[in-house]
């Protein structure tokens, strides 16, 4: 009797329910910084200029999630977990949401569907033009996250298409880095981080490169 | 812009009480917030702090304010908003940073060193500078070159009466400001966000303006830490950077002196840096503004709504050239 229950309590936090959970929890857990705003929002604790406060807030975390993403590749290189890659679509779609809900709260909040000013801002203030440029790369690589898109594409021409999310990472750092003003430290840091991940890709590209050009030569030796 | 001098019928700064109400509310949804979602959180939670650091630095009431002219009769952002809501990047570059941190600032006792063309050089005390004077309540337009403005009613003197008292010489074209530098007061110093000490500067017919104020208080109130205590200016048709805080020097100059956001970037920031809503800045469009409290935006007034008294000054001058 005791042992049935010490096994079923088992069996409840083995590894294939564990896996089992995790994508579900991780979801959840990726609304939780949405949640929060709302009810800041709604409880009055955005403070005096709450539309910029909300503002800023959902970029914080659409970079976040893009830099998370990005940390996917790197975690599983360095710990050999290879688990962690389910989470990155996931991830990504994320950065993507909280980027659509940075770029509405502009449009609906700040601008209230000034048009001709939103066109302005776009042409004219250099933050913002790196801000849509980013966005609008981040476009495709939605579209074709699906698992009938990967294989329309093809696995080649599919990563070849998405690391245009290198280029969108800088450009989004650029965008923080920009609408700053003077020198600051948050995004410096954040910036210091996709140096980090972007870094890591190059050292094992030139790993590889080395090894590639040093195998023949050896070979010949 | 019609100037409204204030009858002593007017509603006097002491009478204005939204301020305790709306400290109240913010305080119990903090609390409410602390309970329910826990210290992972916490460093999100700017208003539960500020409520509690605003409540310890409230100033003393100032005594013999006299309603001052061009008072503005548009609605007062709340007290609480005006002291949370600062830009001070000696505090720190975020917004809620200085009402957080401006409590390490000691404003008593304050000397102001008064140099350059001046007949009567030396270092002030702040009664020295101040006592002599009338306090008047100045209810302003405030515009934040990040497209938001508040209308704040300022206690303070005009400067004219102070730099008539300081005798500038003939040859003083300029009058070159400022702030403390004291990273142990002022944490932010620690961090070169900008050069410090933070510097600021007036044409010598900008600073005689009658508009042209040095402040001392807020709402019938000491002037709050996190506002500039216990001087700073402020010169209401310019960008808010220009009013610059906690002054601890007064120079006469000949030459136009150096300012800290133009030398930051001085494709950005010019050494006027007058309301301009035709003139673009690299970053925000300034044709339009959020007044704290409101959803849409309001159009931005040419020297915020100040063109009546100020815009002779700059009569023949290109404003888009130096702006």
């Amino acid at each position: 009797m005791e042992k049935s229950t010490l096994s079923e309590a088992k069996g409840f936090f083995s590894g294939k329910s564990i896996r089992r959970m995790a994508k579900p929890a991780v979801f959840v857990l990726c609304l939780t910084p949405l949640a929060w705003l709302v009810w800041r929002g709604a409880t009055g604790g955005l403070g005096a200029n709450p539309i910029v406060a909300a503002n800023q807030y959902l970029g914080d975390w659409a970079l976040r999630f893009l830099l998370i993403t990005l940390a996917v590749t790197p975690l599983r290189g360095l710990s050999g977990w290879n688990g962690v890659m389910r989470f990155r679509r996931m991830l990504g779609l994320y950065a993507f949401f909280y980027v659509c809900l940075h770029i509405s709260g502009y449009i609906v909040l700040d601008q209230f569907f000034d048009w001709p000013a939103i066109w302005q801002d776009i042409i004219k203030r250099n933050y913002i033009t790196v801000g849509m440029v980013s966005f609008t790369l981040l476009i495709p690589l939605a579209l074709t996250s699906t698992n009938t898109m990967v294989k329309r594409l093809g696995g080649k021409r599919w990563i070849a298409l998405h690391k245009l999310v290198y280029v969108i990472g800088v450009a989004a750092c650029f965008h923080f880095y920009m609408m700053r003003k003077g020198v600051q430290w948050e995004p410096i840091i954040y910036g210091a981080v996709l140096a980090v991940l972007l870094g890591y890709r190059v050292a094992v590209w030139l790993k590889r490169k080395t090894k590639n050009t040093k195998g023949p030569s050896a070979a010949a030796a | 812009m019609l100037i409204r001098h204030k009858s002593p019928l007017d509603i006097q700064p002491s009478e204005i009480t939204s301020k305790s109400v709306y400290r109240d509310r913010r305080r119990f949804l903090a609390t409410a917030a602390f309970a329910g979602i826990g210290a992972t959180f916490a460093p999100l939670i700017g208003p539960a702090s500020i409520a509690l650091a605003a409540a310890g630095t409230k100033g003393r009431k100032l005594e013999g304010v006299i309603p001052g002219p061009f008072a503005t009769d548009e609605d007062k952002t709340p007290y609480e908003d005006i002291t949370a809501y600062n830009n001070f990047y000696e505090f720190g570059t975020g917004k809620t940073d200085p009402a957080r941190k401006a409590h390490t600032l000691m404003p008593m006792p304050w000397k102001v060193k008064v140099d350059g063309a001046a007949g009567k050089p030396g270092v002030y005390d702040y009664d020295d500078l101040i006592r002599p004077h009338k306090l008047e309540e100045r209810i302003y337009r405030m515009r934040c070159v990040e497209a938001w403005s508040m209308v704040v009613p300022w206690v303070g003197i005009p400067l004219a009466d102070i730099i008539k008292r300081l005798e500038p010489a003939a040859n003083a074209k300029f009058v070159a400001f400022e702030t403390l530098v004291d990273p142990k007061q002022m944490p932010g110093q620690r961090f070169g966000a900008l050069n410090w000490p933070y510097v600021e500067g007036l044409r010598m017919d900008e600073a005689m303006n009658p508009l042209t104020i040095l402040a001392v208080g807020l709402y019938g109130e000491e002037m709050p830490n996190q506002n500039g205590a216990p001087i700073r200016l402020v010169v209401p048709w310019k960008y808010g950077f220009k009013s610059i805080k906690s002054i601890v020097r007064i120079q006469f100059v000949e030459e136009m002196p150096p300012t800290t956001w133009n030398m930051a970037a001085p494709r950005e920031y010019g050494f006027y840096s007058n309301v301009n809503p035709t003139v673009n800045h690299p970053r925000w469009s300034q044709a339009k503004e959020r007044r704290i409290g409101d959803f849409l935006k309001r159009k931005t007034l040419p020297f915020n709504g100040y063109a009546e008294q100020v815009a002779d000054l700059y009569a023949g001058m290109d404003l888009s050239k130096f702006y």
